[in-house]
């Protein structure tokens, strides 16, 4: 019979905006890295940034929690809306935005401390467990979510640094939920994996989606492919052509899409 | 599509190349195997129809083989966009080619039969027309595909519309005989299924131009390609 409820999962269905961005521009020194990007980033929809690098795709990324705040020449101008607040705006406090919009990195970072530390450590300094019962649930929960607990939950007093790399890259996702973001962002992470550790990490992001807006930087190609379902493709800081997954990788607009997705010189 | 541009992996390029070369080559021996079966039809050459019969088994390992090369470049290349369109119309066209050659071994066949038998007035030349019609629809096809030419590809499934109209008229002219003088019901009822493996290829081949529209442009061509085909509908007389 034919399966309609696949189909269904892979329709494009118009979902609300969760990320307005409005003639981005950003600058380290005088190299001007994006240019009068224009995107919206829609809740529970995962959204794949590629382009070959240097692109601008992680600059971009990292906009949309203020990471390049961290970095001393780098300017970024233009509007960035969560949910219609303006998220460079002089009142909005960056550790605060930065528990809404989480991520994950392209090596797994653990803190050297105990599995149950590095997940307990967010909803701690956030205020978000009550009390120690709370904060078991908070840990376990996330952990689920970073399908990781089953491996885990025998030696959550464990160093996280311990575990292997896929391991430690979905505890990294596990912390990263723990602090119940909107948005969460992953900027390559899967490229320190092995492919079944990948897998794994690719069906949470599919799940995450169910609850999150996912936006995941990646230089695959065929992952881009597998989970996302809004594709944007970034060239010299421009964005060249952002669509549904299916038409870009089928059928894309620009000709500089195709030569990047067919793997031709460009 | 980008197809100036090369691969950063020339063994891909490569790949496509010869997938391309094979669909050519398959593509050569299905015209050569349209005339020569209805050559063979209208001179009465049992020879010939017997060497189109045995050539059908070229064609087949040609589709064989395509499909094979087409399976390995789908899982170790993963092909996107025009790379991807290209590889699904490979595996279309090739069908489509080889069940042009089927009717060809089919004509033939039956020509070894109608051989038997007196000819039915002039209807041999006018079944060459046709096959003739469809032999240069498939040249055009293919000199379509080959350069990603989406307009002579439209213009090739404009084209079956007088394939089906001389179908309709043979299809005619043998009930009027048929009804004449039953002696000529075996030999135009071969004829018949003659006429109608002819049309049916006029189909495949636009089906192949349709690829050439789908691989150039991304979409399905705009309108539903005209039907002539009315048999379907008639009543004696």
């Amino acid at each position: 019979m034919f399966d309609t409820q696949t189909h269904k999962d892979n329709a494009v269905e118009s979902k609300a905006t969760k990320i307005e961005c409005r003639d981005c521009q950003v600058y380290y020194g005088d190299t001007h890295a994006i240019k009068d990007v224009n995107v919206d980033i829609e809740d529970k929809t995962v959204t794949a940034f590629i382009g070959p690098s240097g692109c601008g795709k992680s600059t971009f990324l990292r906009c949309l929690n203020r990471m390049n705040d961290t970095i001393d020449i780098a300017r970024v101008m233009g509007s960035f809306k969560l949910d219609g607040e303006e998220i460079y705006d002089k009142r909005v406090d960056p550790v605060q935005l930065r528990a809404k919009v989480g991520m994950v990195f392209q090596k797994p970072n653990p803190f050297p401390k105990s599995i149950y530390d590095n997940v307990a450590y967010g909803p701690r300094i956030h205020g978000l467990a009550r009390n120690k019962a709370d904060l078991d649930e908070i840990v376990e929960k996330s952990l689920r979510r970073g399908a990781i607990w089953d491996e885990v939950k025998d030696r959550l007093d464990a160093p996280g640094t311990g575990l292997s790399g896929g391991q430690q890259q979905r505890l990294c996702i596990a912390r990263a939920v723990a602090t119940e973001p909107e948005v969460l962002l992953m900027d390559e992470p899967c490229s320190a994996l092995d492919p079944i550790a990948t897998a794994q990490v690719e069906e949470l992001i599919d799940e995450l989606r169910q609850r999150y807006s996912v936006v995941i930087v990646t230089h695959s190609m065929q992952q881009a492919a597998r989970v996302s379902q809004k594709t944007a493709f970034f060239h010299l800081g421009n964005l060249v052509e952002f669509g549904e997954t299916g038409q870009i990788f089928t059928n894309p607009e620009d000709p500089r899409t195709e030569s990047y997705i067919t793997g031709r010189i460009g | 599509m980008n197809t100036t541009e090369q691969h950063i992996a020339s063994a891909f390029d490569r790949d496509l190349e010869a997938i391309q070369a094979n669909i050519m080559k398959m593509g050569g021996l299905v015209e050569a195997a349209i005339m020569s079966s209805a050559r063979s039809l209208e001179t009465r050459d049992e020879e010939l129809a017997q060497e189109v019969r045995a050539g059908d088994k070229a064609i087949d390992a040609l589709e064989d083989l395509i499909n094979e090369e087409t399976a390995r470049l789908i899982a170790l290349r993963a092909p996107t966009a025009g790379d991807l369109r290209l590889v699904l119309s490979v595996l279309k066209v090739s069908g489509n080619l080889e069940r042009i050659g089927d009717y060809s071994k089919n004509i033939a066949k039956r020509t070894g039969v109608l051989v038997q038998s007196p000819p039915v007035n002039d209807s041999a030349a006018a079944l060459r027309r046709m096959a003739r019609e469809v032999e240069l629809m498939l040249k055009d096809a293919l000199d379509a595909y080959i350069q990603r030419d989406a307009e002579l590809a439209q213009d090739v499934i404009n084209r079956d519309h007088e394939v089906d109209q001389m179908y309709n008229a043979l299809f005619r002219e043998f009930l009027t005989f048929m009804a004449e003088d039953p002696r000529n019901i075996t030999s135009c009822m071969h004829l018949h299924f003659i006429a109608k493996n002819i049309e049916r290829m006029g189909d495949h081949v636009t089906s192949i131009a349709e690829q050439v529209v789908y691989l150039v442009t991304g979409a399905r061509p705009e309108e539903a390609r005209p039907k002539a085909d009315t048999t379907s509908v008639v009543t004696e007389g």
